[in-house]
Parts: structure tokens; sequence; C-alpha cells
């Protein structure tokens, strides 16, 4: 990493660089790297510059963002911009308004460089279901960056952006980030709107950070959390008690859910993980084994409330109101024909998925039982964080892969998201950490902490993550 | 699944494919099922199902529109592929 936020912050103030210098750049870096890496859909050069200039201009600078560039995800709206969402049912798609976070930054005169690639529709963990080509992962072009956030976690690792913007639904943030060796965080649900955020599944939809670490995480959650109007699922997260620093390291708990260290993650990680573990424990934290029998069921749960809440979402792309549309007989026949010829074969298969578990006869059999086995994960989460501060895992299951290698297999695809997904399903606040490189590849570390700590569990990981990168 | 039951699935998906994508999903989708039978080994008797976070409250709010220009009107009418004036056209539902 070159810039920090707070590093930008002083340099602009010192007048050691000016913003325009600072934006040519970051733009200079994307013109050398992007070609290859493929994590911006659209760049807005001419306005950054522009914006830049005016900043150049003030006085004094309003906020610690003020001239901060950063990449937008390209399902979280920015007013007058193409939105794609990765798909080309809304490749001429132009946002009417902004995305609360992205209105927030606005307001601050953060600069957004452009719109970063995904999966279509934030479904996948690869990048590769981008209707507009895979992203790369920029510590190796072989390997897939991890998804579905791919050019937010790849822009941020290969110094594209200061930091980026990007949505996390079952680990959509913190896989690519631990794929990319950056820092991901996604926050309580609710914790940042999600007014302007395209939905996929709307119970597990959450905004979050990707970042070089984890105190320009924390900057920009200031910037961007809190209640809003237009959402009436955000809330505001609790005040951590000591402000500005967390428990003593002395007097945590970390709890190890059995269950989170076991058959079917790659070896090699659960070494560097008891390697990092050993790291703490020096510092005096204590860990203690859990038993959370319910999170194995976690990706199934998934992938029954996920295509249920998505095909009823994607209901919305019938070629009549917005996005594209294709020449037809009839309103029927332009539903088929639009929804059949623009969405890509994997949200194709997950719409017919949803329909297919909420249709009658099967709603009890596999929507109803879902639900039931959603509460008995929050449940185990619940009686968890009476025992300890928080929970520490893998991040991913095994090191990225190389591109191609997961396409065609989807249950395979689908349990990337094994030890990210339980957070979603209760709604709880998770951070991966870079714990290291394992044939120079990164393997990153999940901390998980309870609903509205984040501001708790974000302290802390700085402590944590100052101890590993010692 | 059957061939019929992914067709049905289709039809009411709204989702046009051809015979050889109906295929390859039927084996994708009966995978996938297959995987996700595993929840029918939780004890689910008396669970309630799980809705939404037990922090969230009901919001109300007066029903009177945030915007009060017409500009944002406007803005999505314009990202209709067919409009007429100030309609968005639907297509034909009768011959």
């Amino acid at each position: 990493m070159r810039y920090s936020i707070k590093k930008i912050a002083q340099g602009l103030s010192n007048k050691e660089f000016s913003c325009k210098e600072l934006v040519e750049d970051y733009l200079e870096t994307i013109a050398k790297k992007d070609k290859n890496i493929n994590s911006y859909l659209s760049l807005f050069s001419d306005k950054a510059l522009k914006q830049a200039e005016e900043i150049d201009k003030l006085e004094k600078k309003p906020s610690f963002l003020t001239g901060v560039p950063l990449a937008v995800k390209d399902n979280i709206l920015v007013k007058g911009e193409v939105s794609t969402a990765g798909s080309r049912i809304l490749e001429n798609y132009r946002a009417p308004y902004s995305a609360t976070a992205v209105r927030k930054l606005e307001k601050l005169q953060a600069i957004i460089l452009g719109k970063t690639n995904l999966d279509e529709f934030a479904c996948g963990s690869s990048g590769e279901h981008s209707a507009f080509g895979s992203t790369k992962n920029p510590l190796n072009c072989e390997y897939v960056p991890g998804g579905s956030s791919s050019g937010s976690a790849a822009a941020v690792s290969a110094d594209m952006a200061c930091f980026a913007l990007g949505s996390d639904t079952a680990g959509s943030i913190r896989l690519p980030a631990s794929f990319c060796n950056v820092v991901g965080f996604k926050p309580s649900y609710g914790a940042i709107s999600r007014y302007g955020l395209i939905a996929l599944a709307s119970s597990l939809d959450q905004i979050g950070i990707i970042a070089n670490s984890v105190e320009d995480i924390e900057i920009v959650f200031e910037a961007v959390r809190g209640k809003d109007r237009f959402d009436s699922t955000s809330l505001e997260v609790e005040e951590a008690k000591a402000k500005g620093k967390g428990k003593a390291l002395k007097d945590l708990v970390i709890g190890l859910p059995k269950e989170f260290f076991t058959k079917g993650i790659d070896k090699e990680i659960l070494e560097l993980v008891e390697n990092r573990i050993k790291d703490l424990q020096a510092q005096g934290i204590k860990f203690k084994e859990l038993e959370m029998p319910h999170l194995q069921y976690g990706v199934a749960c998934y992938y029954i409330i996920m295509p249920a809440e998505l095909s009823s979402n994607l209901a919305r792309y019938d070629g009549i109101k917005y996005g594209s549309s294709k020449q037809a007989n009839g309103l029927i026949d332009g539903y088929f024909k639009t929804r059949g010829g623009f969405f890509g074969e994997e949200i194709k298969r997950r719409i017919m998925l949803g329909t297919y578990v909420l249709s009658s006869g099967y709603y009890d059999a596999y929507y109803l039982r879902a639900l039931r086995v959603r509460s008995k994960i929050v449940r185990d989460f619940e009686q968890s964080f009476q025992k300890v501060d928080f929970i520490l895992s893998p991040t991913a299951p095994f090191l990225p892969f190389k591109l191609g290698q997961k396409v065609n297999d989807p249950v395979s695809m689908y349990l990337s998201d094994l030890l990210t997904v339980p957070a979603n399903l209760a709604g709880l606040p998770a951070i991966s950490l870079p714990a290291g490189k394992i044939d120079e590849l990164p393997a990153g570390i999940q901390l998980i902490a309870p609903a509205l700590k984040d501001k708790a569990l974000l302290s802390t990981a700085k402590q944590i993550e100052k101890i590993w990168t010692q | 699944m059957n061939f019929e039951e992914v067709k049905h699935i289709a039809k009411l998906a709204r989702l046009d494919f051809e015979k050889e994508e109906l295929l390859s999903l039927q084996k994708e989708l009966s995978l996938i099922l297959d995987y996700i039978n595993k929840l029918k080994e939780v004890d689910v008797k008396g669970v309630e199902p799980y809705c939404y976070s037990s922090l969230l409250k009901n919001v109300f709010r007066e029903d009177k529109a945030f915007f009060k220009n017409n500009e944002i009107k406007k803005d999505l009418l314009d990202l209709a592929p067919e409009k007429t004036d100030s309609f968005v056209k639907v297509k034909s539902v009768f011959k």
C-alpha cells in the first residue's frame, strides 16, 4: 500500500502533494495494471481530476476523507453513472440517484474513481460470473480474486483505489479480501443503509468496506454508517465502551467453534491459523473451544433462503420499467425473451432454484425449514457470545483457486461461503484480516462479533492486526 | 427433479431456455437439492422460523412523497425502454 487515509489527509494538508497529483497517481496505476486485472467496469477520470482541482483550491479540507480516491462496486448506485451490477440486463442502466453510503462520501468530498467488477448481481465466489469478464487476482493473474466484490478487492490490493465499497450477502467482501490479501469488513445487518444497493437477498445483503488496514476501515465506517430514513432496516451500532480503545488484550476471550476447524478446510490454512492464534496467546488473549452444531448447515440454509429472496427481487427485471428489453409478441413473450436473453447462467440457475423452493407443495419442506434452521444458527451464536467476546476462524476453507477451476461445479463453488455465511444468516459484524501466505497465496482470518458491536470489533481487530504485522 | 418439473419451473420463473440448457439445469439443480437436503438432519420441532433480526422495529412514516420536485420523475421515466409522453408503455396483453 502506498497511501493510508491518514497519510493522504496529512499529505494534502501539509502540501506534500496536491489532490490532482494523487488522483493522477491512482489513474496511472489503473492505466498500467487494469488491462490485465479487469477490476474497473467504468472509470470517471475526467470527473475525478476536476473534483481534485476543486479540492486543491480549498483553504481547509472539510474532512479526513476529502480527496481520498475510492472505488464503488457496480451494484451500488452513483447518480448519473451506469450501474450494471455485472449484468447484461442493466448494461445501460444509469442510476437516477446515489446510494446513501455513496452520498455520504460525496458530501465529504471523497473522490470516486470508478465502478468495480463483480459477479452478476453479486452472485458468485470467484468474480467469474460477471457478464463483463472475470477479474484476475493481482497477486497472481492465473488465480481468481474471490467474489463477489472481485473488482473492489483487486483494486484496493493493487493500489488502484485507497479503499472500496462492496457488498456482502454470504461472504462477498470477506472472501475476496482474503484472496487478495486486504482487509474486508461486513458490518452488522443494517449498520450501513442499503438504500441504493441493487438487491440480491434482502434479509442478508449488507454494504461494507474493503481497505488496506483496519484503521482505514474504521474511518470510512464512521463516515457511511447510521440510520437512514430511506432504509427502514438501518440502525445505529453500539458505542465501544472505552472510546478509541478496545478491551485490554489480556481480558479478551476468543471462541474457536469446533465446526469451523474441521474437515473440508485446507490443512495448510488450519496450520497457519493455529500459528496466528499462538501469536495472540503470547499477548495474553485467551481462547475457548466452542460447540456450534448448526454452523455446518449454513450453506444449505443459505442456498434456500438466498434463491428464494433473489427470485422475488429479480422479478422486477421485466423489460418494461427499466433495464434491457427484447422485442416480443405481447407481454408474456417479452418477459421470457428479456429475462432468458439477458440474465447470465448462474442467475438463471438461482432464479430456478428460488422459484422451485417457493413453489406450492415445497414451501414447508424447503423455505420454512431453512428459516427454522436459521433460528438455530442465530441461537448457537447467542449462546456462544455469553462465553466469549469474539469468534475466530479462517475466512475461506481453501486458498485462491485458478480461474476456471470451479466455475462448472456449482456445489463446490458454493462451499466457498462455508465459514462466512453464518455471520450473514445471524446479521453479525465480521471482518477478514490478512493472516499470511502459503506458497505465495494469501489466506485471511475472520473475526465475528455480537450484533451491533461493530466498533468493539474494529478496535480489537486493529490490535490484532498490529500483533500479526509486527 | 424430472424434466417436466424443470420445464414447469422455468415457465413460472418467466425464463426462456433451449432444451439443452434445461437438461443441464435438471442435472445441476438435482445436485444442489441433494446438498440442501442436508437440512433434513436438523431437528426443528418447536423452533420458530427466523423472520427478521430482533433488533429491528417497525418504522412508520406519513404517507407522503419524499421528493417534491419532478426531476426524479423524469429521470425514472427516462429509464423505461418504451414510453409515450409521461407513461411507461406496456406490451399488449390481449391479441
